[in-house]
């Protein structure tokens, strides 16, 4: 059963009087325990589908299925119950966390909010979503904003997976972090992912690391869809104007296409 | 260098503590100092000042103790300026997170609200107030607070309506929280240290209202105040002025204390939140 279906999604601003489509009929299709990349130039609407998918903000047309059942519909306590499996990780981790959380309260939410543990539990419970994502248990009484940056990106981590979910959306959730941390957090990614089949929707202008970790990819430009397809096979040889232009402006890809494994 | 040592090296900042500091000893200290009933009789009337050490201050038009009921005056004067300006805060605070969290028709009733509140001067709303409903200790603090909340109120709108944008809110939703716990738990701590910058102003200008009110007669009749004692005083002003001028004093120098010691912590938060 296809876990995310995506068709027709249109979200409309209005700007200086004239109305502009952030998203502009977009149709995609997420199966359980695969990563679908979402990538294009800055402003093309990437994170405008990642709001939209989350119900952060509500689309003028299109339909969105989630396991199974129709998303828009649901509200209320509904809409909340299913926001166990359906979790975000943000780009900026320090602007995604209230800056008076600790690390421990940020893990206790989710856990409470959807009842997975009793009080006396919690504890044990954020212990070994921290171990989970690579980090010791020592960490949890601190403030969110004396740990760094990759500490808390691994929180952000812990805490969408702390409600067992079937799909977490990330936009641009490795861009802000240096190369080596990068490619720690992208491991950890595809280890969950081999582990507990969590599907991915990966919003990346980094067509590296969408090369490195996306089964299948969508090229967006302007709110539409201009491409889309097997990973490596569009990144490689891309066939839009906007693909070729995206991959020409990666130099980290042109030069080491070849060596990615 | 710690915030007390940045707020001690304000003469003005200095000059307010100690006002506050005094003020709070006065208050704190009524009861042990000056036991009996303050508005009992304790010797003849209108003893002048300083003519018999057991009454300094002399006694008033029906021979009470001026200077007790100085102490309890202070003890009510800060008693109702905290507690209407706790009220003022927590309503306003509140409110103002309704609105701008919730926005849409809830923001436009709550604000047209409370622009009716502000329009209406707040002295008389306080006093219609305690005319209609009667004079208590609580009625008056309940009156002043009716005339306070709504600067609070816009400003935590103001501020909730930017952090409401912020994706720690978006990170909330997520994960499932129900909107009251993101308006009260997540939203409003952080939308509080703007408003409570208010509170100097807001205390010392809800101790002026009761003084007023005193003044007037609509204060607690079993309590002393120092708008009552300036009330007493005034029928006597060209034979005994004392009577007015003191308590009138301590009325200026407490609101000049509270807004000076007020202006000197919020001037240093400011200034170790900009350095930050
Ligand atoms: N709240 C909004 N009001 C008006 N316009 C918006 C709003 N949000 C997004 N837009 C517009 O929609 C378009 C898509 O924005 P979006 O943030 O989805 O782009 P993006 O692909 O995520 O870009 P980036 O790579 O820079 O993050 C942009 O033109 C943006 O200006
Ligand atoms: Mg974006």
């Amino acid at each position: 059963m296809t876990l995310l279906a995506v068709s027709d999604l249109t979200k409309r601003y209005r700007r200086g009087g004239k109305t502009i489509a952030a998203v502009d009929g977009v149709s995609f299709a997420v199966e359980p325990g695969e990563t679908l990349a979402l990538a294009g130039p800055s402003g093309s609407g990437k994170s405008t589908i990642a709001r939209l998918v989350l119900r952060l903000i509500e689309p003028d047309a299109g339909n969105i299925q989630f396991e199974g059942d129709d998303f828009l519909t649901l509200n209320g306590a509904a809409l909340r119950a299913r926001r166990a499996h359906l979790q975000m990780v943000f780009q900026d981790p320090l602007a995604a966390f209230n800056p008076r959380a600790t690390v421990a309260r940020v893990l206790d939410d989710p856990l409470r909010i959807h009842a997975i543990a009793s009080r006396a539990e919690r504890p044990a419970r954020i212990a070994a979503l921290l171990e989970r994502v690579g980090l010791t248990a020592d960490l949890a009484p601190r403030a969110i904003h004396e740990i760094s940056g990759g500490q808390r990106q691994r929180v952000a981590i812990a805490r969408a997976i702390a409600t067992n979910p079937s799909l977490i959306v990330l936009d641009e959730a490795v861009s802000a972090l240096d190369v080596s941390v990068r490619g720690q957090i992208l491991e950890l990614l595809l280890d969950l992912q081999a582990r507990e089949r969590i599907a991915y929707l990966f919003i990346s202008h980094d067509l590296g690391v969408v090369r490195a970790i996306a089964h299948r990819v969508v090229l967006l430009d302007a709110g539409r869809i201009a491409e889309s397809g097997d990973a490596r096979a569009v990144i490689d040889a891309p066939q839009s104007a906007i693909g070729k232009a995206l991959v020409a402006a990666a130099p980290r890809l042109n030069r080491s296409s070849r060596q990615v494994p | 260098m710690s915030p007390l040592n940045r707020l001690l090296r304000r003469p003005e900042a200095v000059a307010g503590a100690f006002i506050l500091a005094v003020l709070f000893a006065m208050a704190l200290s009524a009861s042990l100092l000056f036991p009996s009933d303050p508005q009992a009789i304790a010797g003849p009337a209108l003893l002048p000042s300083f003519q018999d050490w057991s009454l300094p201050l002399g006694t008033d038009r029906l021979g009470r103790d001026v200077l007790a009921e100085l102490f309890h005056g202070a003890r009510t004067s800060l008693a109702v300026g905290l507690a209407a300006a706790t009220a003022a805060l927590f309503i306003g605070a509140v409110v103002g997170t309704l609105a701008g969290f919730a926005g849409g028709l809830v923001d436009e009733v709550l604000m047209r609200i409370t622009d009716a509140f502000q329009t209406v001067p707040s002295f008389l709303l306080a006093l219609a107030f305690v005319s209609v409903v009667g004079p208590s200790l609580g009625i008056v603090v309940a009156a002043i607070a009716l005339g306070a909340w709504t600067g609070p109120a816009r400003v935590a709108r103001a501020e909730v309506l930017s952090i409401r944008e912020r994706d720690y809110v978006a990170g909330a939703r997520v994960i499932g929280m129900h909107p009251m716990a993101i308006a009260f738990r997540e939203v409003l701590p952080n939308a509080l240290p703007p408003v409570l910058a208010l509170s100097s102003v807001i205390v010392a200008a809800a101790i002026l209202t009761e003084a007023a009110l005193s003044f007037l007669g609509l204060g607690d009749p079993n309590r002393v105040t120092w708008g009552g004692m300036i009330a007493e005083g005034r029928t006597v002003l060209r034979t005994a002025p004392f009577l007015s001028i003191v308590p009138g004093i301590a009325l200026v120098l407490t609101v000049l204390g509270i807004y000076l010691a007020g202006e000197g912590v919020v001037e240093t938060t400011a200034v170790r939140r900009s350095l930050s």
